[in-house]
């Protein structure tokens, strides 16, 4: 076994404490979103979306964005508190571990996180009917995608901030935006321009446009894997931006 | 046989700031070496160096015979690290913090939690196995994040002020657990401000301030070279004891004036004492006792508060 798998098992451990906690909220938000945007919002947007219901076509939106929201969680607080509070971090650092394995492990043990999220939302999705193709299964592997997309850079921004009071930025200036511009709620066609340049600079539009393909079985074409490349290059300047950050942190 | 830890001309700077100025150190096996010094002298820098998280900006340092820098994990192996913060896991029970520990290791499950049962023997902390961490005293924190750095039974036992923050019962149990590990050959390596955990736990020790090493020796011979045998300590009932200092000339070998009192440094304390007397001076207050490591330290690296 590589050391991070060590360090995903000490998450996985600590987990099995604390999930219940979580375990409410993830079955409980998916299902109350739904509800409110599907059917409320949906119950005025008679016409749907390029003749789809706006139930079924805003579903793969909130599981790209639950994906994010997930990721984006556990690259904030829970990294703050490795290095302030409980100081997790500096106890693997003088552990026979690599700055990469403390956080790689922590990394596949926020995918987990992500897959456990997004698993429960596509459980309640398919329960409502929504889901139009088996390509839906994709999601899954999308979601971590996306979760590893935005759980890097994250990552790397908390690991350079001193308290969490920069976090409430980190969430008011990029997953707010992220979340309302990213056409989760409505398509990015109606945005003005420098919005849709916005839109398509962040993460979340591509992957949201790749699992609304994914559930209604829709072929994405060229741009689908202009989209999965454009995703590996946050995954990939992310892992290094945040190994740079964390090398900083730990190893002075 | 190779020194566990060898350095030569060892420098850490941060940025403008030397932390660690040029030290030269040497710890045999089975030794306990203490670093000494007040806050800022530089004991946790060097200790974060020899425990591979700190690389250094310049000198030669090798520890268990490799380089740091290029074989850190596998030194890393070897070594326990008690950190002068604790960072226990809060949510996890108290074996747990050990197993989940023991993994960080490779070391097998089975084997963890065999191994984490008896060190909480160990450190007196069986009868909590089970319960959290949370909850449990500073003195039960300290010695399950000693439990912890001993989990992969380590050639070299690194303790950054191990008992800082204790009550005075939960530093004496410390100290019987890590003199019972000297005991069983266990090389220990600590920084301490405390006169007292030097004298009781080292074998040898270096003096450190403003990043040099100032003097060097077991407890015993630092006070021979450093102090004279006894200290007379003078309170004269006045606001200016320096007042009286004159007076006392050629008594002691050294006359060191405080806000608050006299002190004396002299080869016998009732002698000096007679001849106080004999001088018709009255102190208020007059105590005789044996010099100590705080002398030398005071001496060494002066009464001035560093914060």
């Amino acid at each position: 076994m590589t050391p991070a798998a060590y360090v995903l098992e000490y998450h996985l451990v600590n987990y099995r404490r604390t999930w219940r906690s979580s375990a409410l909220s993830t079955m409980v938000l998916p299902l109350l979103t739904m509800l409110g945007f599907g059917l409320g919002v949906g119950g005025y947007v008679t016409t749907g979306v390029d003749g789809t219901a706006y139930l079924d076509w805003i579903v793969p939106g909130l599981i790209a964005s639950t994906a994010l929201q997930t990721a984006f969680g556990e690259a904030t607080w829970p990294v703050l508190s490795g290095f302030e509070w409980v100081r997790s971090y500096f106890g693997q650092a003088a552990a026979p571990l690599r700055v990469a394995d403390v956080l790689g492990g922590h990394l596949a043990f926020m995918m987990f996180r992500v897959l456990v999220s997004v698993s429960a939302f596509v459980l309640v999705a398919a329960a409502f009917g929504t889901l139009r193709s088996p390509w839906a299964l994709a999601v899954l592997p999308l979601s971590v995608l996306i979760g590893f997309a935005s759980a890097a850079p994250a990552m790397a921004y908390t690991a350079s901030i001193p308290s969490d009071s920069y976090l409430a930025i980190l969430f008011r200036f990029a997953v707010l935006p992220m979340s309302l511009f990213s056409g989760v709620f409505f398509p990015i066609d109606s945005l003005p321009d420098p919005l849709l340049w916005v839109a398509w600079a962040l993460p979340l539009w591509h992957a949201v446009d790749l699992t609304r393909a994914a559930t209604l079985g829709l072929n994405p074409g060229l741009a689908g894997l202009g989209h999965l490349l454009y995703l590996i290059l946050w995954c990939v300047a992310g892992w290094f931006l945040a190994h740079w950050r964390f090398q900083r942190r730990l190893v002075v | 046989m190779p020194s566990l830890i060898h350095a030569r001309g060892l420098i850490k700077r941060f940025g403008d700031f030397t932390a660690v100025d040029g030290i030269d150190v040497d710890v045999q096996p089975g030794e306990a070496f203490g670093f000494l010094g007040p806050n800022g002298a530089g004991k946790s820098s060097t200790m974060r160096m020899i425990g591979c998280v700190s690389p250094p900006t310049d000198g030669v340092l090798r520890i268990l015979d490799m380089d740091p820098l290029r074989d850190g994990p596998r030194i890393r192996a070897r070594l326990g690290v008690c950190p002068q913060l604790d960072n226990l896991d809060v949510e996890l029970t108290v074996r747990e913090n050990l197993t989940t520990y023991a993994r960080f290791f490779g070391i097998p499950r089975a084997t963890a939690r065999r191994r984490a049962d008896e060190l909480l023997d160990f450190v007196q902390l069986g009868e909590r196995a089970g319960s959290k961490v949370e909850p449990l005293s500073g003195g039960m924190k300290r010695r399950l994040t000693i439990a912890r750095a001993l989990v992969n039974e380590p050639d070299i036992v690194l303790l950054d002020e191990p008992t800082t923050g204790l009550d005075p019962q939960a530093r004496h149990l410390v100290w019987e657990r890590l003199f019972r590990l000297k005991q069983q050959g266990v090389t220990l390596v600590l920084t301490t401000h405390y006169m007292d955990e030097a004298e009781q736990l080292c074998d040898r020790l270096v003096v450190m301030d403003g990043g040099k090493i100032v003097a060097e020796g077991s407890p015993r011979s630092l006070i021979e070279q450093h102090s004279t045998r006894e200290v007379v300590e003078l309170r004269f009932p006045t606001e200016d004891q320096g007042a009286y200092a004159s007076k006392l000339d050629g008594i002691g070998d050294r006359t060191e004036v405080l806000p608050d009192r006299i002190l004396l440094y002299v080869a016998d304390g009732d002698d000096a004492l007679a001849e106080v007397h004999r001088r018709s001076l009255s102190p208020a207050s007059a105590l005789v006792r044996r010099a100590g490591l705080e002398d030398v330290f005071l001496h060494l690296t002066g009464r001035t508060l560093v914060d």
